[in-house]
Protein backbone atom coordinates (compact mmCIF):
# COMPACT_ATOMS: atom_id res chain seq x y z
CA UNK A 1 0.00 0.00 0.00
CA UNK A 2 0.97 3.66 -0.41
CA UNK A 3 2.11 6.07 2.61
CA UNK A 4 -0.62 8.40 1.77
CA UNK A 5 -3.93 7.80 3.93
CA UNK A 6 -6.76 6.32 1.82
CA UNK A 7 -9.82 8.90 1.56
CA UNK A 8 -12.28 6.64 0.62
CA UNK A 9 -13.36 3.35 -0.53
CA UNK A 10 -13.25 4.10 -4.35
CA UNK A 11 -9.13 5.20 -4.09
CA UNK A 12 -8.48 1.52 -2.87
CA UNK A 13 -8.80 0.84 -6.58
CA UNK A 14 -7.54 4.20 -8.16
CA UNK A 15 -4.48 3.85 -6.53
CA UNK A 16 -4.34 0.22 -7.98
CA UNK A 17 -5.19 1.64 -11.44
CA UNK A 18 -2.67 4.79 -11.83
CA UNK A 19 0.00 4.42 -14.24
CA UNK A 20 3.18 4.18 -12.14
CA UNK A 21 6.79 5.78 -13.45
CA UNK A 22 8.31 2.28 -13.72
CA UNK A 23 5.53 1.25 -16.14
CA UNK A 24 6.06 4.77 -18.10
CA UNK A 25 9.80 3.84 -18.23
CA UNK A 26 9.10 0.56 -19.40
CA UNK A 27 7.29 1.48 -22.54
CA UNK A 28 10.05 4.28 -23.17
CA UNK A 29 12.50 1.71 -23.33
CA UNK A 30 10.72 -0.09 -25.74
CA UNK A 31 11.45 2.49 -27.79
CA UNK A 32 15.33 2.35 -27.63
CA UNK A 33 16.61 -0.73 -29.51
CA UNK A 34 16.16 0.75 -32.98
CA UNK A 35 18.76 3.48 -31.41
CA UNK A 36 21.07 1.25 -29.35
CA UNK A 37 20.97 -1.82 -31.26
CA UNK A 38 19.77 -1.85 -34.85
CA UNK A 39 21.55 -4.74 -35.74
CA UNK A 40 19.02 -6.65 -33.61
CA UNK A 41 15.86 -5.47 -34.78
CA UNK A 42 14.50 -8.69 -36.01
CA UNK A 43 14.84 -10.23 -32.60
CA UNK A 44 13.53 -8.01 -31.12
CA UNK A 45 10.08 -7.71 -32.81
CA UNK A 46 10.13 -11.34 -32.47
CA UNK A 47 10.82 -11.03 -28.56
CA UNK A 48 7.31 -8.27 -29.02
CA UNK A 49 5.69 -10.93 -30.39
CA UNK A 50 6.75 -13.83 -28.04
CA UNK A 51 5.82 -10.78 -25.44
CA UNK A 52 2.18 -10.43 -26.49
CA UNK A 53 1.64 -14.22 -26.97
CA UNK A 54 2.96 -14.65 -22.88
CA UNK A 55 0.80 -11.88 -21.85
CA UNK A 56 -2.42 -13.85 -23.62
CA UNK A 57 -1.32 -16.63 -21.45
CA UNK A 58 -0.62 -14.44 -18.38
CA UNK A 59 -4.16 -13.62 -18.44
CA UNK A 60 -5.37 -17.33 -18.34
CA UNK A 61 -2.66 -18.60 -16.16
CA UNK A 62 -1.23 -15.78 -13.83
CA UNK A 63 -4.84 -13.88 -13.58
CA UNK A 64 -6.94 -16.34 -13.76
CA UNK A 65 -5.47 -19.82 -12.56
CA UNK A 66 -5.82 -21.56 -15.49
CA UNK A 67 -3.00 -23.57 -16.07
CA UNK A 68 -1.89 -24.52 -19.93
CA UNK A 69 0.67 -26.58 -21.95
CA UNK A 70 -0.86 -26.33 -25.76
CA UNK A 71 -1.49 -22.43 -25.61
CA UNK A 72 0.50 -22.35 -28.91
CA UNK A 73 -2.59 -23.85 -30.29
CA UNK A 74 -4.09 -20.68 -30.70
CA UNK A 75 -1.09 -18.73 -31.99
CA UNK A 76 -0.51 -21.74 -34.64
CA UNK A 77 -3.91 -20.86 -35.62
CA UNK A 78 -3.57 -17.31 -35.81
CA UNK A 79 -0.09 -17.85 -37.92
CA UNK A 80 -1.69 -20.26 -40.69
CA UNK A 81 -4.79 -18.03 -41.05
CA UNK A 82 -2.86 -15.10 -41.56
CA UNK A 83 -0.14 -17.23 -43.88
CA UNK A 84 -3.10 -18.67 -45.71
CA UNK A 85 -4.76 -15.45 -46.59
CA UNK A 86 -1.79 -13.84 -47.71
CA UNK A 87 -0.70 -16.68 -49.80
CA UNK A 88 -4.19 -16.83 -51.33
CA UNK A 89 -3.90 -13.24 -52.20
CA UNK A 90 -4.82 -11.30 -49.01
CA UNK A 91 -1.72 -9.91 -47.69
CA UNK A 92 -3.24 -7.06 -45.83
CA UNK A 93 -1.89 -7.27 -42.41
CA UNK A 94 -4.26 -5.26 -40.47
CA UNK A 95 -7.12 -7.05 -41.26
CA UNK A 96 -4.95 -10.31 -41.51
CA UNK A 97 -4.70 -9.49 -37.45
CA UNK A 98 -7.99 -9.59 -37.37
CA UNK A 99 -9.57 -12.63 -38.89
CA UNK A 100 -6.75 -14.30 -37.65
CA UNK A 101 -8.06 -13.25 -34.38
CA UNK A 102 -10.96 -14.09 -34.63
CA UNK A 103 -10.07 -17.97 -36.20
CA UNK A 104 -7.92 -18.41 -33.12
CA UNK A 105 -10.73 -16.83 -31.00
CA UNK A 106 -13.35 -19.27 -32.80
CA UNK A 107 -11.33 -22.17 -31.30
CA UNK A 108 -10.89 -21.16 -27.75
CA UNK A 109 -14.58 -20.39 -27.52
CA UNK A 110 -15.47 -23.82 -28.94
CA UNK A 111 -12.68 -25.88 -26.64
CA UNK A 112 -13.55 -23.41 -23.78
CA UNK A 113 -16.37 -25.32 -22.70
CA UNK A 114 -14.16 -28.04 -22.12
CA UNK A 115 -11.17 -26.05 -20.54
CA UNK A 116 -14.09 -24.32 -17.77
CA UNK A 117 -15.32 -27.79 -16.70
CA UNK A 118 -11.40 -28.96 -15.43
CA UNK A 119 -8.70 -27.57 -13.01
CA UNK A 120 -4.91 -28.60 -12.42
CA UNK A 121 -3.24 -31.82 -13.34
CA UNK A 122 -6.75 -32.62 -15.47
CA UNK A 123 -6.04 -29.43 -17.45
CA UNK A 124 -2.50 -29.42 -17.92
CA UNK A 125 -3.33 -33.05 -19.81
CA UNK A 126 -5.95 -31.60 -21.71
CA UNK A 127 -4.45 -28.51 -22.78
CA UNK A 128 -1.30 -30.70 -23.96
CA UNK A 129 -3.65 -33.61 -25.71
CA UNK A 130 -5.35 -30.44 -27.35
CA UNK A 131 -1.83 -28.67 -28.47
CA UNK A 132 -0.37 -32.08 -29.96
CA UNK A 133 -4.14 -33.00 -32.29
CA UNK A 134 -4.04 -29.70 -33.84
CA UNK A 135 -0.19 -30.29 -34.24
CA UNK A 136 -0.73 -33.75 -35.73
CA UNK A 137 -3.66 -32.37 -37.97
CA UNK A 138 -1.78 -29.38 -39.29
CA UNK A 139 0.89 -31.98 -40.12
CA UNK A 140 -1.45 -34.55 -41.85
CA UNK A 141 -3.39 -31.36 -43.33
CA UNK A 142 -0.15 -31.08 -45.58
CA UNK A 143 -1.45 -29.95 -48.89
CA UNK A 144 -2.82 -26.83 -46.68
CA UNK A 145 -0.41 -26.13 -44.17
CA UNK A 146 2.55 -27.51 -46.06
CA UNK A 147 3.48 -29.82 -43.72
CA UNK A 148 6.95 -30.00 -42.39
CA UNK A 149 8.35 -27.87 -45.08
CA UNK A 150 6.08 -25.04 -43.47
CA UNK A 151 3.77 -22.89 -45.14
CA UNK A 152 5.49 -21.04 -48.03
CA UNK A 153 4.67 -18.38 -50.39
CA UNK A 154 3.18 -15.69 -48.04
CA UNK A 155 3.58 -12.02 -48.61
CA UNK A 156 2.26 -9.43 -46.27
CA UNK A 157 2.23 -5.91 -48.20
CA UNK A 158 3.05 -2.59 -46.74
CA UNK A 159 1.11 -1.64 -43.58
CA UNK A 160 -1.52 1.54 -44.15
CA UNK A 161 -0.08 0.60 -48.25
CA UNK A 162 2.79 2.83 -46.97
CA UNK A 163 5.19 1.34 -44.71
CA UNK A 164 6.96 -1.63 -46.64
CA UNK A 165 8.31 -4.63 -44.34
CA UNK A 166 12.11 -4.32 -44.86
CA UNK A 167 15.24 -6.06 -44.63
CA UNK A 168 16.56 -4.78 -40.92
CA UNK A 169 12.97 -5.15 -39.30
CA UNK A 170 12.22 -1.35 -38.47
CA UNK A 171 8.46 -1.86 -39.57
CA UNK A 172 8.63 -5.47 -38.50
CA UNK A 173 9.72 -4.25 -34.77
CA UNK A 174 7.13 -0.79 -35.31
CA UNK A 175 4.59 -2.97 -36.01
CA UNK A 176 4.29 -5.71 -33.27
CA UNK A 177 5.75 -3.19 -30.99
CA UNK A 178 2.49 -1.34 -31.60
CA UNK A 179 0.20 -3.93 -31.15
CA UNK A 180 1.75 -5.24 -28.41
CA UNK A 181 1.17 -1.92 -26.81
CA UNK A 182 -2.55 -1.70 -28.01
CA UNK A 183 -3.12 -4.78 -26.87
CA UNK A 184 -1.21 -4.36 -23.44
CA UNK A 185 -3.56 -1.28 -23.09
CA UNK A 186 -6.80 -3.54 -23.71
CA UNK A 187 -5.50 -6.39 -21.20
CA UNK A 188 -4.71 -3.62 -18.51
CA UNK A 189 -8.17 -2.20 -18.60
CA UNK A 190 -9.23 -5.56 -18.13
CA UNK A 191 -7.75 -6.31 -15.92
CA UNK A 192 -8.59 -3.29 -13.79
CA UNK A 193 -12.63 -4.16 -14.12
CA UNK A 194 -15.55 -5.78 -12.18
CA UNK A 195 -14.53 -8.79 -14.55
CA UNK A 196 -10.73 -8.81 -13.55
CA UNK A 197 -11.67 -8.79 -10.12
CA UNK A 198 -13.83 -11.98 -10.82
CA UNK A 199 -10.99 -13.61 -13.00
CA UNK A 200 -8.38 -12.84 -9.71
CA UNK A 201 -11.50 -14.62 -7.24
CA UNK A 202 -11.06 -17.79 -9.74
CA UNK A 203 -7.23 -18.02 -9.03
CA UNK A 204 -7.49 -17.47 -5.47
CA UNK A 205 -10.63 -19.81 -5.02
CA UNK A 206 -12.79 -21.47 -7.22
CA UNK A 207 -14.96 -23.26 -4.74
CA UNK A 208 -15.68 -19.89 -3.36
CA UNK A 209 -16.61 -18.23 -6.37
CA UNK A 210 -20.38 -20.31 -6.64
CA UNK A 211 -21.13 -19.53 -3.02
CA UNK A 212 -21.16 -15.69 -3.81
CA UNK A 213 -23.29 -16.42 -7.29
CA UNK A 214 -20.96 -16.50 -9.38
CA UNK A 215 -21.18 -17.69 -13.25
CA UNK A 216 -17.55 -19.23 -12.86
CA UNK A 217 -17.73 -21.02 -16.35
CA UNK A 218 -19.16 -18.67 -18.14
CA UNK A 219 -16.18 -16.08 -16.96
CA UNK A 220 -13.96 -18.93 -17.78
CA UNK A 221 -15.36 -19.42 -21.11
CA UNK A 222 -14.91 -15.45 -21.55
CA UNK A 223 -11.56 -14.76 -20.53
CA UNK A 224 -10.00 -18.17 -22.74
CA UNK A 225 -12.01 -17.27 -25.60
CA UNK A 226 -9.63 -13.96 -25.70
CA UNK A 227 -6.61 -15.38 -24.66
CA UNK A 228 -6.95 -17.22 -28.08
CA UNK A 229 -7.32 -14.01 -29.90
CA UNK A 230 -4.91 -11.96 -28.41
CA UNK A 231 -2.59 -15.54 -29.17
CA UNK A 232 -3.47 -15.57 -32.49
CA UNK A 233 -2.67 -12.10 -33.36
CA UNK A 234 0.34 -12.96 -31.46
CA UNK A 235 0.78 -15.93 -34.25
CA UNK A 236 -0.66 -13.84 -36.81
CA UNK A 237 1.78 -10.92 -36.45
CA UNK A 238 4.80 -14.06 -36.50
CA UNK A 239 3.91 -15.48 -39.43
CA UNK A 240 3.30 -11.61 -41.30
CA UNK A 241 7.03 -10.71 -40.48
CA UNK A 242 8.77 -13.23 -41.46
CA UNK A 243 6.47 -14.44 -43.80
CA UNK A 244 6.55 -18.24 -42.97
CA UNK A 245 4.64 -20.14 -41.01
CA UNK A 246 6.31 -24.00 -39.64
CA UNK A 247 5.08 -26.29 -37.78
CA UNK A 248 6.80 -25.31 -34.80
CA UNK A 249 4.25 -22.55 -34.63
CA UNK A 250 1.90 -24.78 -32.97
CA UNK A 251 4.24 -27.11 -31.24
CA UNK A 252 4.71 -28.28 -27.66
CA UNK A 253 7.94 -26.70 -27.42
CA UNK A 254 6.50 -23.10 -28.20
CA UNK A 255 3.72 -23.87 -25.34
CA UNK A 256 6.20 -24.91 -22.99
CA UNK A 257 8.82 -22.26 -23.69
CA UNK A 258 5.96 -19.64 -23.22
CA UNK A 259 5.06 -21.36 -19.26
CA UNK A 260 8.65 -20.76 -18.56
CA UNK A 261 8.72 -17.12 -19.51
CA UNK A 262 5.56 -16.00 -17.88
CA UNK A 263 7.11 -17.74 -14.97
CA UNK A 264 10.24 -16.13 -14.91
CA UNK A 265 9.42 -12.82 -15.41
CA UNK A 266 6.01 -13.37 -12.72
CA UNK A 267 2.77 -14.76 -13.37
CA UNK A 268 -0.20 -12.60 -12.54
CA UNK A 269 1.52 -9.05 -13.30
CA UNK A 270 1.08 -7.83 -16.79
CA UNK A 271 4.25 -7.06 -17.11
CA UNK A 272 6.01 -10.86 -16.63
CA UNK A 273 5.10 -11.82 -19.71
CA UNK A 274 6.85 -9.02 -21.11
CA UNK A 275 9.97 -9.19 -19.18
CA UNK A 276 10.19 -13.08 -19.33
CA UNK A 277 9.73 -13.20 -22.74
CA UNK A 278 12.61 -10.30 -23.52
CA UNK A 279 14.85 -12.19 -20.81
CA UNK A 280 14.20 -15.77 -22.05
CA UNK A 281 14.78 -14.78 -25.61
CA UNK A 282 18.04 -12.35 -25.12
CA UNK A 283 19.22 -15.55 -22.89
CA UNK A 284 18.66 -17.28 -25.97
CA UNK A 285 20.45 -15.88 -28.63
CA UNK A 286 23.18 -15.25 -26.50
CA UNK A 287 23.55 -18.93 -25.15
CA UNK A 288 23.36 -20.18 -28.15
CA UNK A 289 25.99 -18.19 -29.78
CA UNK A 290 28.39 -19.49 -27.44
CA UNK A 291 27.59 -22.78 -27.67
CA UNK A 292 25.35 -24.05 -30.79
CA UNK A 293 24.24 -27.10 -28.93
CA UNK A 294 23.39 -26.90 -25.01
CA UNK A 295 22.03 -23.81 -25.21
CA UNK A 296 18.47 -25.46 -23.33
CA UNK A 297 21.57 -26.28 -20.39
CA UNK A 298 21.95 -22.59 -19.58
CA UNK A 299 18.27 -21.94 -19.99
CA UNK A 300 17.08 -25.35 -17.32
CA UNK A 301 19.70 -23.12 -15.45
CA UNK A 302 18.54 -19.75 -14.89
CA UNK A 303 15.01 -21.36 -14.92
CA UNK A 304 16.04 -23.47 -11.80
CA UNK A 305 18.05 -20.40 -10.17
CA UNK A 306 14.48 -18.10 -10.58
CA UNK A 307 12.39 -20.36 -8.99
CA UNK A 308 14.95 -21.11 -6.22
CA UNK A 309 15.68 -17.73 -5.24
CA UNK A 310 12.49 -15.42 -6.66
CA UNK A 311 9.45 -17.28 -6.01
CA UNK A 312 7.43 -14.78 -7.57
CA UNK A 313 9.65 -14.29 -10.75
CA UNK A 314 12.01 -11.07 -11.68
CA UNK A 315 9.37 -8.83 -11.55
CA UNK A 316 8.62 -10.51 -7.97
CA UNK A 317 11.79 -10.45 -6.91
CA UNK A 318 12.38 -6.54 -8.20
CA UNK A 319 9.07 -5.71 -6.25
CA UNK A 320 9.91 -7.28 -3.23
CA UNK A 321 13.89 -5.23 -3.59
CA UNK A 322 11.79 -2.03 -3.94
CA UNK A 323 9.93 -2.44 -0.80
CA UNK A 324 12.67 -3.52 1.39
CA UNK A 325 14.78 0.19 0.07
CA UNK A 326 11.28 1.65 0.96
CA UNK A 327 10.98 3.21 -2.85
CA UNK A 328 6.96 3.20 -4.28
CA UNK A 329 6.91 1.22 -7.61
CA UNK B 1 -46.60 -15.68 -0.73
CA UNK B 2 -45.66 -18.84 1.28
CA UNK B 3 -44.91 -18.47 5.00
CA UNK B 4 -41.89 -20.72 4.28
CA UNK B 5 -38.83 -19.56 3.29
CA UNK B 6 -37.33 -22.64 3.11
CA UNK B 7 -38.54 -26.01 2.84
CA UNK B 8 -36.14 -30.18 2.68
CA UNK B 9 -38.59 -32.76 1.25
CA UNK B 10 -37.98 -36.58 2.07
CA UNK B 11 -34.36 -35.45 1.55
CA UNK B 12 -32.11 -38.43 1.26
CA UNK B 13 -28.36 -39.01 1.05
CA UNK B 14 -25.88 -41.71 1.29
CA UNK B 15 -22.48 -41.97 0.54
CA UNK B 16 -22.05 -45.68 -0.51
CA UNK B 17 -23.32 -47.80 2.68
CA UNK B 18 -22.97 -44.47 4.73
CA UNK B 19 -26.35 -42.75 5.72
CA UNK B 20 -25.56 -38.97 5.59
CA UNK B 21 -29.50 -37.98 5.15
CA UNK B 22 -32.29 -40.04 6.47
CA UNK B 23 -36.11 -38.36 5.14
CA UNK B 24 -35.45 -34.95 6.23
CA UNK B 25 -38.23 -32.78 6.42
CA UNK B 26 -37.41 -29.19 7.29
CA UNK B 27 -39.70 -26.17 7.42
CA UNK B 28 -38.40 -22.79 8.14
CA UNK B 29 -40.65 -19.72 8.39
CA UNK B 30 -39.42 -16.32 7.03
CA UNK B 31 -37.55 -14.27 9.24
CA UNK B 32 -36.92 -17.04 12.24
CA UNK B 33 -33.42 -17.52 13.74
CA UNK B 34 -32.78 -20.96 13.57
CA UNK B 35 -30.32 -23.49 15.55
CA UNK B 36 -29.09 -26.98 13.63
CA UNK B 37 -27.67 -28.75 16.67
CA UNK B 38 -26.63 -31.93 16.93
CA UNK B 39 -23.32 -34.51 17.48
CA UNK B 40 -20.06 -34.84 15.26
CA UNK B 41 -21.50 -36.30 11.85
CA UNK B 42 -25.07 -35.95 12.14
CA UNK B 43 -25.17 -34.88 9.07
CA UNK B 44 -25.68 -30.60 9.67
CA UNK B 45 -22.87 -29.57 7.15
CA UNK B 46 -23.89 -32.48 4.65
CA UNK B 47 -27.35 -30.75 4.81
CA UNK B 48 -25.84 -27.15 4.58
CA UNK B 49 -24.57 -28.78 1.23
CA UNK B 50 -27.71 -30.28 0.02
CA UNK B 51 -29.71 -27.41 0.36
CA UNK B 52 -26.86 -24.94 -1.37
CA UNK B 53 -26.80 -27.66 -4.17
CA UNK B 54 -22.87 -28.57 -3.63
CA UNK B 55 -23.94 -32.09 -3.16
CA UNK B 56 -27.10 -33.44 -5.23
CA UNK B 57 -29.60 -35.39 -2.82
CA UNK B 58 -30.40 -39.30 -3.84
CA UNK B 59 -34.27 -38.22 -3.67
CA UNK B 60 -36.35 -35.30 -1.85
CA UNK B 61 -36.94 -31.91 -3.16
CA UNK B 62 -35.76 -28.21 -1.76
CA UNK B 63 -38.15 -24.78 -1.76
CA UNK B 64 -36.74 -21.71 -1.85
CA UNK B 65 -39.89 -19.91 -1.22
CA UNK B 66 -42.63 -21.36 -3.28
CA UNK B 67 -40.08 -22.38 -5.80
CA UNK B 68 -38.39 -25.87 -6.33
CA UNK B 69 -34.75 -25.60 -6.45
CA UNK B 70 -33.78 -28.76 -6.33
CA UNK B 71 -31.93 -29.35 -9.61
CA UNK B 72 -30.39 -25.73 -10.15
CA UNK B 73 -26.86 -24.92 -9.47
CA UNK B 74 -25.04 -23.43 -6.53
CA UNK B 75 -24.76 -20.01 -8.14
CA UNK B 76 -28.41 -19.93 -9.25
CA UNK B 77 -29.73 -20.62 -5.84
CA UNK B 78 -27.61 -17.87 -4.61
CA UNK B 79 -28.76 -15.34 -7.11
CA UNK B 80 -32.27 -16.23 -5.84
CA UNK B 81 -31.11 -15.65 -2.31
CA UNK B 82 -29.93 -19.15 -0.66
CA UNK B 83 -26.70 -18.43 0.67
CA UNK B 84 -24.48 -19.69 2.98
CA UNK B 85 -20.69 -19.35 4.44
CA UNK B 86 -17.95 -22.22 5.64
CA UNK B 87 -16.86 -23.72 8.57
CA UNK B 88 -13.31 -23.59 7.59
CA UNK B 89 -13.05 -20.07 5.77
CA UNK B 90 -13.00 -20.12 2.21
CA UNK B 91 -11.79 -16.92 1.36
CA UNK B 92 -9.70 -15.02 -1.84
CA UNK B 93 -6.52 -14.71 0.15
CA UNK B 94 -4.47 -12.39 -2.15
CA UNK B 95 -7.78 -9.77 -2.35
CA UNK B 96 -7.99 -6.99 0.15
CA UNK B 97 -11.08 -7.36 2.24
CA UNK B 98 -12.87 -4.90 0.23
CA UNK B 99 -11.67 -6.38 -3.10
CA UNK B 100 -13.39 -9.49 -1.74
CA UNK B 101 -16.86 -7.97 -1.03
CA UNK B 102 -16.97 -5.89 -3.82
CA UNK B 103 -16.24 -8.56 -6.04
CA UNK B 104 -19.34 -10.28 -4.50
CA UNK B 105 -21.67 -7.24 -4.67
CA UNK B 106 -20.29 -7.21 -8.99
CA UNK B 107 -21.75 -10.88 -8.83
CA UNK B 108 -25.05 -9.89 -7.63
CA UNK B 109 -25.81 -6.62 -9.59
CA UNK B 110 -24.09 -8.75 -12.87
CA UNK B 111 -21.79 -6.15 -13.74
CA UNK B 112 -18.90 -8.69 -12.90
CA UNK B 113 -18.60 -10.01 -16.43
CA UNK B 114 -17.88 -6.23 -18.21
CA UNK B 115 -14.11 -6.06 -18.95
CA UNK B 116 -14.06 -2.94 -20.79
CA UNK B 117 -15.36 -0.36 -18.09
CA UNK B 118 -12.35 0.27 -15.19
CA UNK B 119 -13.57 -0.67 -11.59
CA UNK B 120 -13.30 3.09 -10.21
CA UNK B 121 -16.18 3.18 -12.32
CA UNK B 122 -18.61 1.60 -10.34
CA UNK B 123 -18.33 3.38 -7.34
CA UNK B 124 -22.11 2.45 -5.81
CA UNK B 125 -20.59 -1.45 -5.99
CA UNK B 126 -17.42 -0.08 -3.86
CA UNK B 127 -19.48 1.70 -1.42
CA UNK B 128 -22.05 -0.87 -0.66
CA UNK B 129 -18.75 -2.83 -0.02
CA UNK B 130 -17.40 -0.54 2.10
CA UNK B 131 -20.70 -0.05 3.87
CA UNK B 132 -21.41 -3.92 4.65
CA UNK B 133 -17.67 -4.07 5.57
CA UNK B 134 -18.31 -1.21 8.11
CA UNK B 135 -21.23 -3.02 9.50
CA UNK B 136 -18.95 -5.57 10.59
CA UNK B 137 -16.66 -3.65 12.18
CA UNK B 138 -14.17 -4.68 8.76
CA UNK B 139 -13.90 -1.10 7.50
CA UNK B 140 -10.26 -0.11 9.24
CA UNK B 141 -9.18 -3.00 8.07
CA UNK B 142 -10.25 -2.82 4.06
CA UNK B 143 -7.02 -2.29 2.50
CA UNK B 144 -5.30 -5.64 4.01
CA UNK B 145 -4.89 -8.53 2.47
CA UNK B 146 -7.60 -11.11 3.61
CA UNK B 147 -4.95 -13.62 4.64
CA UNK B 148 -3.11 -10.89 6.56
CA UNK B 149 -6.54 -10.56 8.63
CA UNK B 150 -6.79 -12.03 12.22
CA UNK B 151 -8.47 -14.90 11.91
CA UNK B 152 -11.85 -13.48 13.71
CA UNK B 153 -11.91 -10.76 11.16
CA UNK B 154 -11.80 -13.68 8.54
CA UNK B 155 -14.87 -15.41 10.04
CA UNK B 156 -16.31 -11.70 9.65
CA UNK B 157 -15.74 -11.23 6.22
CA UNK B 158 -17.05 -14.60 5.60
CA UNK B 159 -20.55 -13.48 6.27
CA UNK B 160 -19.58 -9.48 4.31
CA UNK B 161 -19.05 -11.99 1.28
CA UNK B 162 -22.25 -13.97 1.84
CA UNK B 163 -24.59 -10.48 2.67
CA UNK B 164 -23.06 -8.97 -0.19
CA UNK B 165 -25.24 -11.38 -1.80
CA UNK B 166 -28.33 -9.64 -0.21
CA UNK B 167 -29.51 -13.58 0.85
CA UNK B 168 -33.22 -14.10 1.89
CA UNK B 169 -31.98 -17.07 3.47
CA UNK B 170 -28.36 -17.30 5.25
CA UNK B 171 -26.96 -20.71 6.12
CA UNK B 172 -24.09 -20.35 8.80
CA UNK B 173 -22.04 -23.26 9.00
CA UNK B 174 -20.64 -22.65 12.79
CA UNK B 175 -19.35 -19.12 12.10
CA UNK B 176 -17.71 -18.75 15.12
CA UNK B 177 -15.63 -21.89 14.64
CA UNK B 178 -12.26 -21.38 16.36
CA UNK B 179 -12.95 -18.06 17.70
CA UNK B 180 -12.19 -16.83 21.32
CA UNK B 181 -15.68 -17.32 23.42
CA UNK B 182 -15.38 -13.35 24.10
CA UNK B 183 -15.47 -12.88 20.32
CA UNK B 184 -18.07 -14.93 19.76
CA UNK B 185 -20.25 -13.50 21.94
CA UNK B 186 -19.53 -10.16 19.15
CA UNK B 187 -20.00 -12.10 16.10
CA UNK B 188 -23.27 -13.96 17.17
CA UNK B 189 -24.39 -10.06 18.50
CA UNK B 190 -23.42 -9.12 14.31
CA UNK B 191 -25.36 -11.61 13.48
CA UNK B 192 -28.55 -11.33 15.54
CA UNK B 193 -28.73 -7.28 13.85
CA UNK B 194 -28.98 -8.33 10.69
CA UNK B 195 -32.32 -7.65 9.67
CA UNK B 196 -35.40 -9.30 9.90
CA UNK B 197 -35.86 -10.01 6.48
CA UNK B 198 -32.97 -12.48 6.33
CA UNK B 199 -33.61 -16.04 7.91
CA UNK B 200 -31.20 -17.52 9.32
CA UNK B 201 -29.95 -21.01 10.06
CA UNK B 202 -26.76 -21.72 11.84
CA UNK B 203 -25.01 -24.55 13.12
CA UNK B 204 -23.08 -24.35 16.95
CA UNK B 205 -22.40 -26.17 19.05
CA UNK B 206 -21.87 -23.95 21.74
CA UNK B 207 -25.85 -24.29 23.65
CA UNK B 208 -25.37 -21.06 25.64
CA UNK B 209 -25.03 -19.49 22.33
CA UNK B 210 -28.00 -21.42 20.65
CA UNK B 211 -30.12 -20.56 23.83
CA UNK B 212 -29.25 -16.76 22.74
CA UNK B 213 -29.62 -16.39 19.36
CA UNK B 214 -31.98 -18.97 18.63
CA UNK B 215 -35.50 -18.72 18.46
CA UNK B 216 -36.17 -22.09 17.32
CA UNK B 217 -33.90 -25.46 17.31
CA UNK B 218 -33.36 -28.17 15.14
CA UNK B 219 -31.68 -31.37 16.32
CA UNK B 220 -30.08 -34.16 13.81
CA UNK B 221 -28.89 -37.19 15.15
CA UNK B 222 -27.05 -39.78 12.68
CA UNK B 223 -28.81 -37.83 9.19
CA UNK B 224 -32.44 -37.79 10.80
CA UNK B 225 -33.97 -35.13 12.35
CA UNK B 226 -34.59 -36.05 15.84
CA UNK B 227 -37.22 -33.16 16.99
CA UNK B 228 -37.53 -29.41 16.42
CA UNK B 229 -38.72 -27.48 19.02
CA UNK B 230 -38.29 -23.60 21.16
CA UNK B 231 -34.76 -24.06 23.13
CA UNK B 232 -37.26 -24.52 26.03
CA UNK B 233 -38.07 -27.49 24.88
CA UNK B 234 -35.15 -28.64 23.43
CA UNK B 235 -33.36 -28.10 26.42
CA UNK B 236 -35.52 -30.35 28.45
CA UNK B 237 -36.21 -32.89 26.16
CA UNK B 238 -34.87 -36.26 27.33
CA UNK B 239 -33.84 -37.68 23.95
CA UNK B 240 -31.65 -34.56 23.48
CA UNK B 241 -29.87 -35.25 26.91
CA UNK B 242 -29.84 -38.70 26.12
CA UNK B 243 -27.74 -37.73 22.90
CA UNK B 244 -25.38 -34.91 24.67
CA UNK B 245 -25.16 -37.12 27.82
CA UNK B 246 -22.96 -39.17 25.38
CA UNK B 247 -21.25 -36.56 24.71
CA UNK B 248 -20.93 -35.45 28.14
CA UNK B 249 -18.82 -38.81 29.04
CA UNK B 250 -16.79 -37.54 26.90
CA UNK B 251 -15.94 -34.57 28.34
CA UNK B 252 -17.05 -32.84 25.46
CA UNK B 253 -19.74 -30.25 26.66
CA UNK B 254 -19.65 -27.46 29.33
Amino acid sequence: MTSETIAGPVQQFQAQIRWRWSEVLFWLATLLPPVLVPSYLVLASQIAITALFALSLDLILGFSGIISLGHAAYFGVGAYTAGLLSKWGWGEPVSGLLIAGFAAGLLGYVTSFVIARFRHLALIMITLGLGLLLQEAANSASWLTGGFDGLQGIHTWPIFQKFGFDLYGYTAYSYSLAVLFLVFLVARRLIHSPFGLALRGIRENGQRMPAIGAPMHAHIRTIYTIAAIIAGIAGAMLAQTTETVSLEALGFQRSADVVVMLILGGTGRLYGGLVGAAVYMVARDQFSGLNPQYWYFWIGLLLIAVVMLLPNGILGGLALLARRLGVRS
Amino acid sequence: MSDTALAVRGLNKSFGSLVVASDVEINIPPGVRYALIGPNGAGKTTLINLMTGMLRPDAGRIFLGDDDITVLPPEERVRRGLVRTFQINSLFPHLTALESVTLAVCERRRVAATWWRQITAYRHEVDEAYDILSVLTLASVCHRLTRELAYGQQRLLEIALALATRPRVLLLDEPAAGVPREESQELFAAIAGLSRDITVLFIEHDMELVFRFASRVIVMVGGRVLLEGTPHEIASDPRVRAVYLGKTRQGSVS
